[in-house]
């Protein structure tokens, strides 16, 4: 296992992609703000992309044959466009919800509880 | 230790690095400008992966419009006690055990399979510098160039294997999905001008 003497392989792309999933679930688990848990899973997303890329790279498979092909990167792009979206969505969201109770704490978000 | 090596350390420790300054700074503004570094880096990588396409999706549609998006939020809500929220002590130690366990399954799980380890053949000029975007263009399309060898398969089962049908769904997705964004943020005048005017 040891990572810095063999050459740039899809476990590399993996270990960075799960730092950046790790790091965003951990930012969704312990932000207050809302906007903190939205960047949170911007990172969880952007995580689960660089492994889609890794998989779907013809540059890091030994024998220059993709395991996927082009379906990873396909896949990236779609989960870009709905990162995009989701953002939009939860932003509308977050704003309403300020304007209606002039805070952005998500402990404060408890109307619906039983 | 060639350039691609080198260039993979640098885009990598940018990435985890601002994504760790991401987790641990509790002002959101400088949260906000830490996840502009961290997926601009990731573009980066994308870009070493070989994927030039994404690369550039990612850097014009996330760090050119999503995060736009979130730093509009953040100026918008951006008032003294909201700025720096402090976060409970036993809510950083649960949180830290369960990402830190999380952490080691990935990363078992990236290793626990050798042909993922096997290197990169990135000495061959030609697989590193085909561009990607007229195959991702007509992947979108239904038409998928890379695997017209396999043009057999679809005679076989009939199953053509590009991307039209979900690219038709995200596009009316988007598009429904913006419309419902700015009806759920305007601004709620109206009332107020007919409670005024009875």
């Amino acid at each position: 296992m040891n990572l810095l003497a063999e050459p740039i392989g899809v476990s590399h792309y993996l270990v960075v992609g799960a730092v950046l999933f790790v790091c965003g679930a951990v930012c969704m688990a312990t932000k207050r703000n809302a906007l903190g848990v939205l960047m949170g899973i911007e990172l969880v997303l952007n995580g689960a992309n660089l492994n889609f890329i890794a998989f779907g790279s013809r540059v890091l498979h030994a024998d220059g044959q993709a395991s996927i092909g082009l379906d990873g990167q396909l896949i990236a792009l779609f989960v870009i466009v709905l990162a995009a979206a989701e953002a939009a969505v939860a932003l509308a969201i977050t704003l309403n919800f300020y304007n209606n109770h002039s805070t952005v704490d998500v402990d404060r978000a408890d109307e619906l509880k039983g | 230790m060639n350039w691609h090596t080198i260039y993979f350390l640098l885009f990598s420790l940018a990435a985890c690095g601002f994504a760790l300054a991401v987790v641990f700074s509790s002002n959101i503004v400088r949260m906000a400008f830490y996840l502009v570094l961290s997926l601009g880096a990731t573009a980066g990588l994308f870009f070493l992966a070989g994927a030039d396409f994404i690369g550039a999706m990612q850097l014009l549609i996330y760090v050119g419009g999503t995060l736009v998006l979130l730093v509009f939020g953040v100026m918008l809500t951006a008032q003294s006690p909201f700025i720096s929220m402090k976060t409970h002590s036993g809510d950083w130690i649960l949180a830290a055990i369960v990402g830190g366990s999380l952490f080691a399954v990935l990363v078992q799980a990236a290793f626990s399979i050798s042909q993922w380890q096997a290197g990169s053949s990135s000495n061959d000029p030609a697989i590193v510098a085909a561009p990607t975007t007229t195959t991702v263009g007509e992947g979108l399309l239904g038409l998928r160039v890379d695997a017209l060898s396999k043009a057999s398969t679809l005679q076989q089962t009939g199953v053509l294997s590009g991307y039209l049908l979900p690219f038709e769904i995200v596009s009316v997705h988007l598009l429904v999905v913006l419309i419902g964004a700015a009806y759920l943020a305007r601004a709620k005048r109206r009332k107020l001008v007919q409670m005024a005017e009875t």
